[in-house]
């Protein structure tokens, strides 16, 4: 019989370990499943976000953007470039976790993880790390579609990496809350249409917000997503509408709230259990 | 030592149903255990609540010893669960459900890849193992579940009602496959609507109705409570009415048959020989229920009674 099993006749020294294997094999057994799942799934995951790119770099960046000239001191289509990379992350490491979780509840086979001796915080864990893996994918086919049409300078490869991961964190995060609360697919497409898009929109990706005015700035800052979009793109090109520091603040304190939050629901069985 | 015990469970949900009333129970290691009652009795609340499905109220649940509050992975660890309705991924393949099962007890992938083997085979799944769950049969999908449950070798194994909708041959197969189990170690708790199924497998029973229970204690001994039986002979020739057969209450369903309810003091020779002073010729004789639903019946309707 194997340890796992065994552990209930063992002393308590003996059941960390074993239920510290038990934790490591569960944890890539969830991220395998994602990402098999990912994989699986190619025409919804992976494909769309690539077409909507190259959609957005040929209108904005080639024809559009040739007209608007430079912008933060760089061609229009060099600019867009690192927030158009974020706004797929964003969007789809969101879309990962929600739809993934949400239909895990739907039919059911949540339970399988319900009822298995994982603790809730690693659960999250392991959905969380699906959106980083789904946002990492995507970042990285509009990656490479960006550099069809235009050269890609790195600033600070450090700046890039963390602002990509922790931005990928907190939307999967927030992807979970999401799918923890809803109780039909129209819940889970509610909040990336009507909440979601509009602040990528309006978060800067396509614009300095220096353009607007001070009212709008204002306004503008209350978004999160700019300030990810911002420290982002400070990695590539060495320039910010925001403080970076400011930027990481927010995204270090935006991850530990929601991370907490999942875990706590989770443990609550809010959504999940009756 | 005991596999299951409940002290004082209870369960009200937000709706203000009280779904478990204080349920006490102990389930011994080894046993091969029936947990029965009607539908909303509260069976399936009560396996919810060992298998963090449910949150209970207040109470104690233990497995093996392991207290559900605060040895929580532990006690899991020690469960299988076989559940009511169909909840794995109906878009993974067979194989796939079996491995990630495993791997969410720790189970390493060539010890799963074995125990895949084992099991598919003998629940007659093998040739499917590679083919998508949502195209599996209803038999097939409740065996596949069993398999999935045996994955990481729990000590206690909970059944819920899990031969529903399988046609008669498969689900004596699995009767076959739960003995096995339960005679290489595994504790087996059941819950069924097929009572001959829990009659023919399990040596204790426990019936709940309205979240509390009514009957707990060894088969053997609750179905010896039975008074009466109801027996049924099939005639070669047609009747008019129901013979008169003194002590006995008789009735006719039809012209060929007779329905008599015999108490355990009274004899069947004594009938045959009622019958033939009758001249009536019997064919053959059957019980007319399963002995246990016919206890059920009763312990259920005789609960009702006593509350008015």
């Amino acid at each position: 019989m194997d340890k796992a099993v065994e552990s209930s006749s063992l002393s308590p020294s003996v059941k960390e370990p074993v239920l510290l294997k038990t934790n490591i094999v569960g944890f890539n057994t969830i991220v395998l499943r994602e990402f098999n799942r990912i994989i699986r799934i190619w025409g919804q995951t992976i494909v769309p976000p690539a077409i909507t790119a190259t959609l957005y770099f040929v209108i904005f960046g080639s024809l559009i953007g040739g007209r608007i000239g430079d912008m933060g001191g760089y061609s229009y289509i060099q600019y867009i470039a690192p927030g158009l990379i974020m706004m797929s992350v964003i969007t789809n490491s969101y879309g990962n976790v929600v739809s993934s979780f949400f239909g895990a509840k739907f039919g059911k086979h949540i339970e399988e993880l319900l009822v298995s001796p994982l603790p809730g915080w690693l659960i999250v864990g392991g959905y969380v790390m699906g959106g980083i893996t789904r946002g990492l994918i995507v970042g990285g086919v509009v990656t490479a579609i960006t550099l069809i049409f235009t050269h890609l300078k790195i600033y600070s490869i450090g700046v890039v990496i963390s602002a990509v991961l922790l931005s990928s964190i907190v939307f999967s995060l927030a992807g979970m809350i999401n799918a923890v609360f809803a109780k039909n697919f129209d819940q889970i497409s509610f909040i990336p249409t009507f909440v979601l898009t509009p602040l990528t929109y309006l978060g800067g990706v396509f614009y300095t917000i220096k353009l607007l005015p001070d009212w709008a700035q204002g306004i503008s800052h209350a978004n999160p997503i700019l300030y990810m979009v911002n420290a982002f793109r400070f990695g590539f090109l060495g320039v910010s509408d925001v403080n970076v520091g400011l930027a990481y603040t927010i995204m270090i304190g935006a991850a530990v709230v929601l991370y907490v939050s999942c875990v706590w629901l989770l443990h609550r069985g809010v959504g999940t259990r009756e | 030592m005991q596999a299951l015990t409940f002290q004082q469970l209870t369960k009200t949900y937000k709706n203000g149903v009280q779904a478990l009333k204080g349920i006490d129970l102990a389930v011994q290691e080894g046993d091969f255990f029936a947990l029965l009652g009607p539908n909303g009795a509260g069976k399936t609340t009560a396996i919810g609540i060992v298998t963090s499905l449910v949150n209970k109220s207040s109470g104690k649940v233990q497995v093996f010893g392991h207290d559900i509050d605060t040895e929580l992975a532990i006690a899991k660890s020690c469960i299988g669960l076989v559940p009511q309705e169909i909840n794995f991924n109906q878009f993974e393949t067979v194989t796939t459900i079996l491995l990630n099962q495993a791997g969410f007890y720790g189970i390493p992938r060539h010890v799963a890849s074995k125990r895949l083997e084992k099991y598919l085979t003998a629940l007659q799944l093998w040739e499917k193992r590679n083919a998508v769950s949502r195209t599996l049969s209803g038999g097939m999908k409740r065996r596949l579940m069993i398999a999935r449950a045996l994955m990481h070798e729990p000590r206690l194994l909970i059944l819920d009602e899990p031969t529903a909708g399988v046609d008669i041959e498969v689900r004596r197969t699995m009767w076959t496959f739960m003995r096995d189990i339960n005679a290489a170690g595994t504790t087996i708790i059941l819950t069924t609507h097929y009572l001959e199924e829990a009659e023919n497998l399990c040596r204790h029973v426990a019936i709940i109705d309205k979240g509390r229970i009514i009957e707990n204690d060894r088969m053997s001994r609750v179905l010896r409570k039975l008074q009466t039986e109801v027996f049924v002979f099939n005639l070669r020739n047609p009747i008019a009415a129901a013979p008169v057969l003194p002590g006995y209450a008789v009735s006719m369903p039809d012209d060929h048959s007779l329905e008599i309810e015999v108490s355990k003091e009274q004899s069947l020779n004594d009938i045959f020989s009622q019958l033939s002073a009758s001249g009536i010729e019997v064919l053959s004789m059957r019980n007319k229920t399963n002995r246990l639903e016919e206890l059920f019946m009763r312990l259920v309707n005789q609960k009702e009674a006593a509350h008015g």
